[in-house]
């Protein structure tokens, strides 16, 4: 019986050790996905009803702040700028030659016909800030071990009442990531891969997100080439270098 | 005055089919005029009568923020309900309404709708919202036909519907379509979802709020009360007025031109009666008829068409208006194509005031193109005229 009981306790304190605190595995994601800045190419790929579309564009972003779009292809969003700062957003096309704030309601409408809306490209909130989190237990996702996370909104003004993250154990990279309704109900659900070791960090390059209610295979969004803290001109986070 | 009228009328019979060519125009424009007249009357007055029973009732207050045509303007357009409004929401006379926007996945489509909430057991207005006043676990839903077509969605169908509360946290649920109404106002059909008041106030964790209430008696005297801005009956149907308005004056151009046509040819039969009848006003004058008592007479006997062309536009017009306001005139199209209420057929109406007002406009059209040429006259030589030679 004693030799039971001290197996149990044994057992408990390994189980205790071995599964760390939800907030550092969080703090310890931001240090690998967030940066004093970043110079990035992409390839945004929306898998549509209608066939496939195919974006490219280049972002300069400091902190989680600051970020300067411009969309390199196709033709028809060539030369179209997105400046956010703080939270605000204005989208210059060269088409109108005009540049527009997105505000309100026009921030929960799809970008360019993708599975994100730029309310979810806006929110920068850290997550350890709105959300509470907890460790519900342990999984394997593409051939890694995860920490399976659970984070549930401790304020009002939150487009997702519960989240649900499968993070890498060793690299602390989210693998996959699910978004609910405060009924519960997935909304939306992205899968991250090419986890890649850039400028000291584990990032992944490829991410497919997903509208759960809709269908359609998902928006890809494929980092073609990363820079991280790398000097950016301060004028380009300026309303000016939308019409430049 | 009697024998101008008599000489008049021998005048014309006697001019055989030409007379009869220029009646059977005129009364052509008559019938056309009055036919597409009628149809904007009996659109106003079913308009404003559909929009009555499906929609506005006897009138409105609205969210101070509330603006139908700015979809972003609804995240704060809803207040409580005031309490001087408790009896008559209590009573049946007022029917509070709070609306939002939402977007439903029928079949893995995304379509952003709006969601309205309603007392099911409201009787004020023609929407079918007993169907709502069920026990199920999914939210009851009515929807329009023009909603159900463009959705796919048939009664007893579910779907999935999600909503964003008002703090904007995403919420989604299953709608239960309870119910599918037709009717010809758009305005409480396309791109909308009706769902039980309270059941939305919950959803969207606004208890007790409305976006819109809507009032039965359109006669009271009402005042405006704060965050709500009253709309009178005739504020909410001035829309349609004015839209009736501007095909009204679209369609006169068209009256114009028919009319044009129509005067030409009585123009054209004076000129040509006063050149070829010279002889008879030289004769007239030697038997002692004043000009202006010759001019009288050309000016009644082309007045006289208009009056004939009424007579004989009434023998077929009359079975023919009265065949149109009975059957109905379809369109072959549903409100959902035009945008605001119109009913797939349109049963026209043909007022005292729209006839005789036609009739008079015809017959003073008429009569001036008939003295426009008939003034040459009063310039002829009688002695000249007597002897036939052209002036």
């Amino acid at each position: 019986m004693k030799y039971i009981f001290t197996i149990i306790i044994t057992l408990l304190s390994i189980q205790a050790y071995s599964q760390p605190n939800a907030q550092d595995i969080i703090e310890k994601v931001d240090r690998n996905l967030s940066s004093k800045n970043r110079v990035f190419e992409s390839k945004m790929i929306i898998h549509g009803k209608r066939g496939i579309r195919e974006i490219s564009s280049k972002s300069y972003s400091e902190g989680d702040k600051k970020s300067f779009t411009e969309y390199i292809s196709p033709a028809r969003e060539q030369g179209t700028k997105m400046l956010k700062l703080e939270n605000q957003l204005w989208i210059y096309s060269p088409s109108t030659d005009r540049i527009i704030q997105i505000s309100g309601h026009m921030l929960r409408q799809s970008v360019m016909g993708s599975d994100l809306s730029y309310e979810d490209m806006m929110d920068d909130r850290r997550l350890s800030d709105i959300y509470n989190s907890k460790v519900t237990g342990s999984e394997v996702v593409d051939m890694r071990n995860v920490w399976i996370l659970e984070l549930t909104a401790n304020v009002d003004d939150v487009a997702y009442a519960k989240r649900k993250i499968w993070i890498d154990s060793e690299r602390y990279v989210p693998l996959k990531e699910e978004l609910y309704a405060r009924g519960g109900q997935l909304l939306k659900r992205s899968t991250m891969s090419d986890i890649a070791y850039i400028g000291g960090r584990w990032f992944p390059k490829r991410v497919i997100y997903k509208d759960m209610l809709k269908q359609g295979d998902g928006t890809e969004f494929i980092i073609t080439t990363i820079r991280f803290d790398i000097v950016i001109p301060e004028h380009l986070f300026s309303k000016a270098s939308l019409k430049k | 005055m009697k024998l101008a009228i008599k000489l008049a009328f021998k005048n014309l019979i006697g001019a055989g089919l030409r007379t009869w060519l220029n009646i059977i125009v005129l009364s052509f424009s008559f019938v056309i005029i009055i036919a597409a007249k009628g149809i904007l009357v009996g659109w106003d007055r079913q308009a404003k009568n559909d929009m009555a029973s499906w929609e506005i009732g006897g009138g409105q207050y609205w969210n101070e923020k509330y603006d139908p045509y700015d979809p972003f303007s609804l995240e704060e357009a809803h207040s409580q309900i005031p309490s001087e409004f408790s009896t008559g929401i209590g009573n049946g006379s007022m029917v509070p309404m709070l609306i939002s926007q939402g977007t439903i996945y029928p079949e893995g489509r995304m379509l952003s709708i709006l969601i309205k909430g309603i007392d099911p057991k409201q009787k004020l207005l023609e929407l079918p919202t007993h169907y709502l006043d069920t026990a199920i676990s999914a939210i009851p839903a009515i929807i329009g036909t023009n909603m159900a077509k463009s959705s796919g969605l048939k009664k007893g169908d579910y779907v999935t519907l999600r909503w964003r509360d008002s703090k904007g946290t995403f919420d989604a649920a299953d709608i239960f379509v309870a119910g599918i109404f037709v009717t010809n106002v758009p305005t409480v059909d396309v791109g909308q979802i009706w769902i039980p008041l309270e059941r939305l106030q919950n959803m969207l964790s606004m208890p007790r709020e409305a976006t819109v209430i809507t009032f039965k008696d359109i006669n009271a005297e009402r005042k405006e009360t704060s965050d709500w801005e009253l709309m009178t009956f005739d504020t909410l149907v001035r829309e349609i007025e004015e839209m009736i308005k501007t095909k009204s004056t679209a369609q006169s151009i068209f009256y114009i031109i028919l009319l044009i046509l129509a005067l030409l040819a009585v123009f054209d039969t004076q000129v040509l009666s006063i050149f070829r009848r010279q002889k008879e006003i030289g004769t007239y004058v030697a038997l002692g008829y004043t000009k202006a008592e010759v001019v009288w007479l050309f000016t009644i006997e082309g007045a006289m068409y208009a009056i004939l062309a009424a007579v004989a536009g009434s023998i077929y017009g009359i079975p023919l208006l009265m065949w149109f306001a009975s059957n109905g005139i379809s369109l072959g199209a549903s409100s959902a194509d035009y945008g605001f209420a119109i009913a797939e057929t349109m049963y026209p109406v043909y007022s005292i005031s729209l006839i005789t007002g036609t009739t008079l406009a015809v017959l003073a059209a008429t009569t001036v193109v008939s003295y426009w040429p008939s003034r040459k006259i009063s310039k002829m030589s009688p002695t000249e005229a007597l002897r036939g030679k052209i002036q």
